[in-house]
């Protein structure tokens, strides 16, 4: 029999409804291997009290036959999602001890659907990040490696911890935050499946905001359909938070099967970027014929304002940024450092709470808000934000259903690889996926090959709004084609 | 556009980051890379094009002007590095 931790939670449901098991012994199995892999630096608090706690409650419900959608079900949480009386950090110095007395609307209906909370997993400080190594706790590793080879390969980010823990099985699925890419390319580097919702889906309420107009919550799972299980509890109208949609959230799983037969799907031509390598063009021609096959219709599209894409992210989420992070002063809560005056105290306190890849988007975001430049940076890219929305009107007007991508230019990369260079390297990693933040659409990332050394690659799949139905049946017709990308080297726990 | 040193030092003022003078320059170094890599937008003109101000589309939804939400000061105070008869503590400010 297959490990209880390496089960999907699809399986897991199915085992716990059967009485094969009980949450308690899936809850136990998934900390064991927590303890195990300790050196890939996943987790930032372990939570096994509690988790076994709500295990055991668990096994109550489920004995008494009112067991809800999530019933026992293991659960990580991505560091930005307050948890009550649970420390979150956002990863950050500046929030070093902080213990939220609430609990944010996406993990309260988490556990209002009867999940059980291992701990929470790194990001990239305050999400800001493409590799997860600006984490205040230190990089998180990737369970993957390259044939061949030891050296620690990063896990991407911004929720690195939470695509390693699912793909090292060390839970049974997780929460991320995407604002630029930071659900789908993690997910793209650990051969796991993450979907970034349309903006509005999910609350963002008690997430730590870094660019309220981008953030979005989101699954990472080890299968198309665990991703749509943990996706319709985590979706759904808040009155908490004012950019929430009210509107009924479907049954995600009754998509994942459906056929896709005569749904068109754009390629579009604009992301074949210059020094794209040979491995990602042929992945990208493979999930096509993998659609076609499964009866989609492949139609060339072009989305022209694409390449000021990132640009325009790199003005809008630091301005956004700038003034969310203006709130860390060492009044409320984190670490003080004591100064002459009031300024002098805020100015070193966020000298020494921030690390330098925030303190670099604060400056360029409180720059591009002074006054004088404004109108030049910020306007500006608010209106071409306009055009990168009517790029994607325009080609769904015309029938397309969703559109094929790439999710990342390259695989997984080596740890200190990317983050020694320039910042703009690094921010080229978000060159597939920040296209769908600025136009607020559902994208999802689905393994669907290996590069040249073995690590797995991912293809991202955007959609209309709202339909993250359609997203669910073509990536379950890549799975169908292309199988799950399972870790089998479990080198950390020897 | 690039920033001078003593741009930085005023930015960094107005972000309330203590910057010492041995950090401006590479802080200058790493925002100038940024500035030019968002440079790319000057090619194109959107004098006729309106600002996005809401990404799905839709009206501010209100609520009854009324108390909500409260009424536990000493939960929002639990977190506070310095707190002091039911308020935070600041250095004192005289104007």
């Amino acid at each position: 029999m297959t490990a209880l931790n390496q089960l999907t939670l699809t399986q897991a449901r199915e085992g716990l409804a059967q009485r094969e098991f009980t949450a308690v012994e899936l809850t136990q199995a998934y900390l064991t291997a927590m303890e195990d892999a300790r050196a890939l630096n996943a987790f930032t608090v372990e939570t096994p009290d509690q988790a076994l706690a709500m295990a055991a409650r668990a096994d109550e419900r489920i004995a008494s036959g009112e067991a809800g959608p999530l019933e026992g079900l293991p659960i990580g949480v991505k560091d930005m999602f307050a948890t009550d009386g649970v420390a979150t950090t956002a990863c950050s110095n500046i929030l070093k001890g902080f213990v939220p007395p609430y609990e944010s609307t996406v993990t309260s209906q988490l556990w209002r659907d009867g999940a059980v909370m291992l701990g929470k997993l790194a990001n990239d400080e305050f999400a800001m990040g493409s590799s997860t190594e600006t984490s205040a706790f230190g990089p998180v590793v990737s369970p993957w490696r390259r044939e061949g080879d030891t050296a620690p390969l990063v896990p991407g980010g911004s929720s690195g911890g939470s695509a390693a823990a699912v793909a090292a099985f060390l839970c049974g699925a997780a929460t991320g935050t995407d604002s630029g890419g930071s659900i789908r390319q993690p997910a793209a580097f650990t051969g796991t499946v993450g979907i970034k919702p349309t903006y509005g889906r999910c609350s963002r309420w008690g997430i730590i905001a870094y660019a309220s107009s981008l953030d979005q919550a989101g699954p990472f799972a080890r299968s198309v359909n665990d991703a749509a299980i943990l996706l319709r509890s985590m979706a759904g109208f808040d009155p908490k938070d004012s950019t929430s949609v009210n509107m009924r959230v479907p049954d995600y799983e009754d998509a994942v099967g459906a056929s896709v037969r005569g749904k068109r799907i754009g390629i579009p031509r604009e992301y074949r970027v210059e020094g794209m390598s040979q491995e990602i063009c042929e992945l990208w021609e493979q999930g096509a014929g993998m659609l076609r096959d499964a009866g989609a219709e492949i139609v060339d599209i072009t989305l022209p304002h694409t390449k000021y894409a990132l640009p325009t992210y790199y003005i809008v989420a630091p301005a956004e940024a700038s003034s969310n992070l203006a709130r860390y002063d060492g009044v409320r809560y984190g670490e003080r450092v004591p100064g002459k005056d009031i300024i002098d105290m805020y100015e070193r306190t966020r000298a020494a709470g921030f690390g330098p890849e925030v303190k670099r988007r604060i400056m360029i975001g409180t720059y591009v808000l002074s006054a004088g430049y404004y109108d030049a940076y910020y306007l500006k890219a608010q209106k071409v934000r306009t055009l990168i929305k009517r790029d994607f009107d325009d080609v769904f007007a015309q029938g397309v259903d969703a559109i094929l991508t790439p999710a990342t230019p390259s695989p997984a990369f080596a740890i200190g690889e990317k983050s020694a260079a320039d910042p703009v390297e690094m921010y080229l990693q978000d060159v597939f996926t920040v296209t769908v933040n600025l136009a607020g659409l559902p994208a999802i990332s689905v393994p669907a090959g290996y590069s040249a050394d073995g690590l797995p690659l991912g293809l991202q799949l955007i959609g209309r709004p709202f339909q993250e139905e359609t997203l669910f049946s073509l990536a379950q017709a890549v799975e169908d084609s292309a199988g799950r990308f399972p870790v089998e080297d479990f080198w950390w726990s020897r | 556009m690039s920033v001078d040193l003593g741009t930085v030092r005023r930015v960094a003022h107005l972000a309330r980051l203590a910057v010492s003078e041995d950090e401006l320059p590479a802080l200058q170094g790493e925002l100038n890379a940024i500035l030019a890599f968002v440079e790319q937008l000057s090619a194109i003109d959107v004098s006729s094009i309106e600002p996005m101000t809401s990404v799905v589309p839709m009206s501010l939804p209100l609520r009854e002007d009324v108390v909500s939400d409260g009424h536990y000061p000493d939960k929002i105070l639990a977190n506070a590095p310095e707190a002091e008869g039911g308020f935070f503590t600041v250095p004192k400010v005289v104007e």
